[in-house]
């Protein structure tokens, strides 16, 4: 029975061995900078790119052959002295805005940017009701006449 | 206090129709910013031949269709067909062949037919960020200037075509008709 398990074992690591590899190829490709302002940059782009055909991937911790060109084209502008601003600007002109993690206030986002604050000031809404709403104690109870009668009767203790 | 009831409920359907939204948004139907542009430059070796060098210049000049395929995207190979059925009918098709290898991709266009008229060989992928390419396939339409009329994500369609690309190629057609009449109106008038 354990030697199923071992062998069992034994193939799941030789099957994941080489995405082990192809991931230490991704990320591991030795960069070599002028500066260490240009590493900063480039480590920092990567990071604030998308992945557009994986999208929930920037293109630093993607492995598809598009983020690894783009991260090559990202190094080269960067060693070129490109500012980053630039490199943005020539990612966004080319795969639109959705190509930036961080999407930039304007128009079209105003909404997205908005929404956290809206939803803070609706649940603060929804609070102060409900705050509103406990403090304040009924300050007239409505009984009917025979309820009353039933209340005087218990006080007196008949 | 029966509509403060119903408060739950209308917020729950509003959710719902959000996310049924949602589901029938595909979220590779991106804008390209490309559209409206002139087609980016490129130097590129082609294809067939590595001595010979193509140039954005070498797309521009009349109407046509630009195609990103290579051989290990099976969905080019699916698109084929109609490629080579709108190549028949007179539209010109160039093309990147993406990420590729040479030999691959001359022998598969060896054993089958060909629709394209000029083709970019990009192995690395240059060309493809310029063009803002995300995946193969993908075609754009250029007008007769070599500007970016249309781009299409994926592979196209008969639908497609006939809602979309022949459509604006015949639009496209007849802007450059209009164009070089005004021309040669303006050549005549000068001489």
């Amino acid at each position: 029975m354990s030697r199923w398990v071992h062998l069992v074992l034994a193939m799941l690591v030789l099957a994941l061995l080489p995405a082990g590899f192809a991931l230490a190829l991704a990320l591991g490709e030795p960069l070599e900078f002028d500066s260490e302002a240009q590493r900063q940059q480039y480590e920092t782009l990567t990071r604030e790119l998308r992945c557009t055909v994986c999208q929930s991937e920037t293109i630093h911790e993607s492995n598809a052959e598009l983020a690894s060109d783009m991260r090559r084209r990202v190094y080269r502008m960067t060693r070129d002295g490109m500012s980053a601003d630039a490199i943005v600007d020539f990612m966004v002109a080319r795969y639109g805005d959705y190509v930036r993690y961080r999407p930039p206030l304007q128009a079209n986002t105003a909404l997205l940017w908005a929404s956290p604050f809206l939803l803070f000031v609706g649940g603060l809404l929804v609070w102060w009701q409900v705050m509103r709403r406990r403090s304040r104690p009924d300050d007239e109870p409505h009984f009917t006449d025979q309820e009353r009668a039933a209340l005087e009767r218990l006080r007196r203790g008949d | 206090m029966k509509l403060k009831l119903l408060i739950p409920l209308v917020a729950v359907m509003a959710l719902l129709g959000l996310l049924l939204l949602g589901l029938g948004l595909n979220s590779r139907d991106l804008p390209s910013p490309l559209v409206g542009q002139p087609a980016p430059a490129f130097t590129l070796e082609a294809l067939e031949d590595p001595e010979v060098l193509l140039t954005e210049q070498d797309f521009i000049g009349e109407v046509a269709l630009v195609n990103v395929w290579a051989t290990w995207c099976s969905t080019c190979r699916a698109e084929k067909p109609l490629l080579m059925e709108l190549a028949r009918g007179g539209i010109p098709i160039h093309a990147f062949n993406y990420r590729d290898e040479r030999d691959a991709a001359l022998r598969y266009l060896e054993m089958t037919e060909s629709p394209y008229r000029t083709i970019a060989y990009d192995p690395a992928g240059d060309a493809g960020i310029d063009w803002g390419v995300y995946a193969t396939p993908e075609t754009y339409v250029l007008d007769a200037e070599g500007v970016i009329r249309y781009k299409r994500i994926g592979p196209l369609s008969r639908q497609l075509l006939l809602d979309e690309v022949l459509p604006l190629v015949e639009k496209l057609r007849a802007e450059q008709l209009r164009a070089e009449k005004t021309k040669a109106k303006q050549a005549r008038r000068t001489s």
